[in-house]
């Protein structure tokens, strides 16, 4: 390399370096700073020792995202295989129905669950119909974890799908050819190979589910504050800034940990797919 | 051939962090000859080409170009042309476009283009291909579009490096006639760049073989090859018995237990000497009848001839003969002066050894291991 | 496929498209529930059309997207290709790392954390509701740049180093090389990332609500502060409106890549 192009190369990323400090690295340091800060701007540990008072929603945010992590994996891993095996334009076909969903604003996909799940929706008004009668769905534990799957499914689905895709069919043809049966085949060497998909998969479905605010307001009725909640009330409703701050703060800890400990479990160095 | 003198390096000397890859090189190149850097991966070959391309600046020397100065001058104000290894064609372009390419960056105005470009395609055989995808064409019509696109430039110099390396072996032997025939027709000077020493001494005026960023030895192919300067020279142009001897006196060598006549000179008495003996020059003849004698180790049927592996002293020779032996046979050999090349030591005396542990599968994995190069 | 892949895959796209389902069916309700279907009328979709809020926020909207995905897409592209020239060093790691933050930190955090960079920011100039249209529309390209950036790079790395260099020994000037050579064989990376960044921008709610001020709402905005109260199905006629338009622009996208392809075939 001359030295003449080496800098051109640096000049050229220079706009966005300028921009990543301003906008990505020195908001992380508003946090901490306002973390630690009292509304004068004086040093404190407030913001912290009052987290205390939030140890059961954490505890409840990171039960739900979990559960609603494993639900995902679950239902996403074989419809990724069967979309995997389809042909080369169903697959094509069957992606962008996957994504179509996405592409909706997702307050609305959840205020639509409301209409089918709430005391007189559409499931109820049709149990009733039949004699049944109604069963409580909507403002339930439950209700809320269905809405978490169901906006981040795809965020599973996708990435399972793009692993499998790629599998080489030869490595499986070996597998069966070595004498594996199909259960075998799946354990040993489908699985093993997927899992670069199913750690991506796991993080993107973990992070918004347990940071989300919108889904447990609407489909938990407020009875089942989550993190994110409380982070919105500091900002938008209290305007104590330096309490939701430190509350992001330790959600953010949290998500760091959590990602390290499914790297390690998951992928063995290899890295993730998205 | 004119004696006019095109490219000039003088002490060209470059550096990547602590590892020096030309040191001090001197070279100059006729206007219209074939000229062949030759060299193993690593020897600074490409990086040379490189440096009269433009895409590299010396650390150190000059690069004169028809008696002027060019370091400095970016590589699109020179007068050369290059083809890459991989080709580089605009994957967004067509054929046509493609070697349109340089005359749009010229402005030449949109007729002269036409013919010019429908002259290129007619030249390296791609007429009606004007407008197909680069990526649906096979290897070798790649590589004529490369070659058609750098000639469209009319460049003084066109630069190849290591143009055949992706072709296939039949192909690679019609694409080194066919850009021998193209460059004696345009009569333009050529600076090609290969790790394959066949294909150097086929097509080349001048060969310039090279190793550790040092030049090892320039000349004609046929003094490369019989006259090889030092044993590295020796051992990477053709097959070669390289022995230890003495020079005794002028026009007589000793080496294997024998004095032989030669017809080499002008070294010191007794001095120590490289021995190099071609294995095609060396007659087979009853053991009684021999200069030296040898028993036959192995033998390899190879079409036109077998390769026969000789202990003589414990060093093994290899002989080339159309004459079938047995192998643990006793076997003379007959060597005239003709066929005795004497070299002054040098650091690559001793390095190559005999032919005890050759095989033909080294050798093509470490071709393989030269692709990956730079 | 076999007859229990074929139920699972239904099963999972009926999930995944009740809701779907159920907002356009009741978006031709005639009553304002959206749990009893009383009759077919397009009465919602006429509210919608003189609800002048939500036609402000719709043009917000798109304008907020275009200009975001722009900018992101220029100084992205420009960041990729110096960073694809880098040594693979410390730095270069550490600013992929960097790059990766928007990606990996939960929207929320990411949203807080650029208010109180906008907020302070406000008070050190003095100026109160600082959050507005220049807020959002940092914040948009700040969360655009590694997906442009994401798309390009492995473009870049899959082009032939050598693509600049010979358009420069064919008699281009580096910069001009750039343009004629290397820019048009990224441009599918390029496109890529800037359609992922005007969707991305056309659909976030979460950065948006902490980094824009009453001033300046976008839809999703729009539609979250009238889900706080009763939903009336006018919004089922937007969502409508926007799914059905995603799916012709789907579509369209699809059948041009097919034709691509087939083209592409036919050539060789």
């Amino acid at each position: 390399m001359n030295k003449k192009t080496s800098l051109g190369n640096r000049l050229v990323a220079s706009p966005y370096l300028l921009w990543s400090v301003l906008f990505i690295v020195a908001p992380m340091f508003f946090v901490i700073y306002y973390s630690f800060t009292n509304s004068a701007g004086a040093f404190t540990f407030e913001n912290i020792t009052e987290l205390a008072k939030y140890t059961d929603t954490f505890l409840r945010s990171i039960w739900f995202g979990v559960l609603a992590t494993i639900i995902c994996l679950v239902l996403a891993y074989p419809i990724a295989y069967i979309i995997a095996q389809t042909s080369s334009n169903a697959q094509r076909t069957l992606v962008a129905l996957v994504m179509l969903p996405m592409w909706m604003n997702f307050l609305i996909r959840t205020y639509s669950w409301m209409a089918i799940l709430q005391d007189t929706g559409i499931i109820n008004t049709f149990l009733n119909k039949i004699g049944i009668g109604t069963i409580r769905m909507i403002n339930t534990p439950g209700a809320v974890i269905l809405g978490m799957v169901y906006n981040f499914l795809p965020f599973m689905i996708l990435p399972l799908y793009s692993v499998m895709a790629k599998l080489d069919k030869s490595v499986i043809e070996a597998a069966q050819d070595l004498g594996g049966n199909r259960l075998d085949v799946v354990r040993k060497v489908i699985l093993p190979l997927s899992m670069p998909g199913i750690a991506s998969g796991l993080t993107m479905v973990f992070v918004p589910s347990v940071s989300t605010f919108y889904i447990s307001q609407k489909l938990g009725g407020g009875s089942f504050d989550l993190i994110g909640d409380v982070i919105e009330r500091q900002f938008q409703q209290s305007y104590n800034y330096n309490l939701g701050a430190s509350i992001s703060l330790v959600l953010m800890v949290l998500i760091l940990f959590s990602m390290a400990f499914l790297t390690k479990f998951t992928t063995e160095g290899e890295g993730m797919v998205i | 051939m004119e004696e006019k003198i095109i490219i000039d390096l003088k002490n060209i000397s470059l550096s990547f962090g602590e590892e020096q890859i030309l040191k001090d090189l001197n070279l100059y190149i006729r206007d219209k000859e074939f000229l062949t850097l030759l060299g193993p991966s690593g020897c600074g070959k490409t990086t040379t080409l490189r440096i009269i391309a433009g895409f590299l600046e010396p650390d150190s020397g000059e690069v004169i170009f028809e008696n002027k100065n060019m370091n400095g001058v970016p590589p699109h104000k020179r007068h050369v042309n290059t083809i890459f290894q991989r080709y580089a064609l605009f994957p967004h372009l067509n054929v046509y476009e493609n070697v349109a390419f340089g005359l749009r960056v010229k402005k030449m105005p949109e007729k002269e283009i036409k013919t010019k470009v429908n002259d290129m395609l007619a030249l390296v055989n791609l007429k009606g291909f004007e407008k197909r995808n680069v990526n649906s064409l096979s290897g070798g019509q790649q590589q004529r579009v490369a070659i058609a696109r750098a000639l469209a430039n009319e460049p003084s110099v066109l630069l190849l490096d290591e143009p055949l390396g992706a072709l296939d072996l039949k192909l690679r032997k019609d694409m080194q006639a066919e850009l021998k025939s193209i460059q004696e027709r345009l009569g333009i000077t050529f600076i090609y760049v290969t790790h394959d020493q066949e294909e150097a001494l086929s097509m080349s005026d001048t060969i310039v073989v090279m190793d550790s960023g040092v030049i090892q030895q320039i000349g004609t192919p046929q003094d490369i090859y019989n006259e090889p300067k030092n044993a590295f020279v020796a051992d990477f142009i053709g097959e070669s018995n390289i022995l230890d001897g003495i020079m005794r006196r002028d026009l007589f060598v000793e080496f294997s237990g024998h004095r032989f006549k030669c017809l080499d000179s002008g070294f010191e008495k007794d001095e120590l000497v490289d021995v190099v003996v071609r294995p095609e020059d060396v007659e087979v003849v009853p053991a009684e009848q021999g200069m030296l004698k040898g028993t036959v180790t192995s033998i390899t049927f190879k079409g036109v001839h077998f390769e026969i592996i000789v202990d003589i002293k414990d060093y093994k020779w290899m002989i080339q003969s159309t004459d079938y032996q047995e192998v643990d046979s006793e076997i003379g050999l007959l060597i005239t002066p003709d066929d005795i090349h004497i070299m002054k030591k040098s650091v690559y005396s001793g390095v190559f050894g005999d032919y005890s542990s050759f095989s033909e599968e080294f050798d093509e994995l470490s071709d393989v291991n030269e692709e990956v190069e730079d | 496929m076999k007859l229990p892949s074929k139920i699972y895959t239904f099963l999972i796209f009926l999930f995944l498209y009740a809701p779907i389902i159920v907002m356009i069916v009741f978006s031709f309700n005639s009553t304002n529930s959206t749990g009893l279907m009383a009759g077919f009328s397009l009465r919602w979709y006429a509210v919608l059309f003189s609800n002048k809020n939500i036609m402000q926020a719709l043009y917000n909207t798109l304008i907020l997207a275009v200009a975001s995905a722009l900018i992101a897409t220029v100084i992205g592209t420009a960041a990729a290709v110096g960073i694809d020239k880098w040594k693979k060093n410390l730095f270069r790691s550490s600013v992929m790392g960097v790059t990766n933050i928007p990606m990996m930190t939960p929207e929320i955090v990411t949203g807080v954390s650029m208010m109180l960079l906008f907020v302070f920011m406000g008070r050190v100039i003095g100026r109160q509701g600082i959050l507005g249209f220049g807020t959002i529309l940092i914040a948009h390209v700040t969360f655009n740049l590694p997906y442009v950036i994401l798309s390009v790079l492995p473009k870049l790395r899959q082009t032939d180093p050598h693509l600049a260099e010979a358009a420069q020994d064919l008699g281009c000037t580096p910069l001009r090389s750039f343009f004629k050579a290397v820019l048009p064989s990224i441009s599918p990376g390029i496109v890529t990332g800037m359609i992922m960044a005007f969707t991305l921008s056309l659909d976030d709610f979460i950065i948006s609500y902490f980094t824009t001020g009453p001033g300046f709402q976008t839809l999703p905005i729009a539609i979250f502060s009238m889900t706080k109260k009763r939903v009336k199905p006018d919004m089922y006629a937007l969502s409508t409106l926007i799914f059905v338009s995603i799916l012709v622009l789907l579509i369209l996208t699809n059948v041009a890549q097919a034709r691509g392809e087939n083209k592409k075939k036919k050539n060789i």
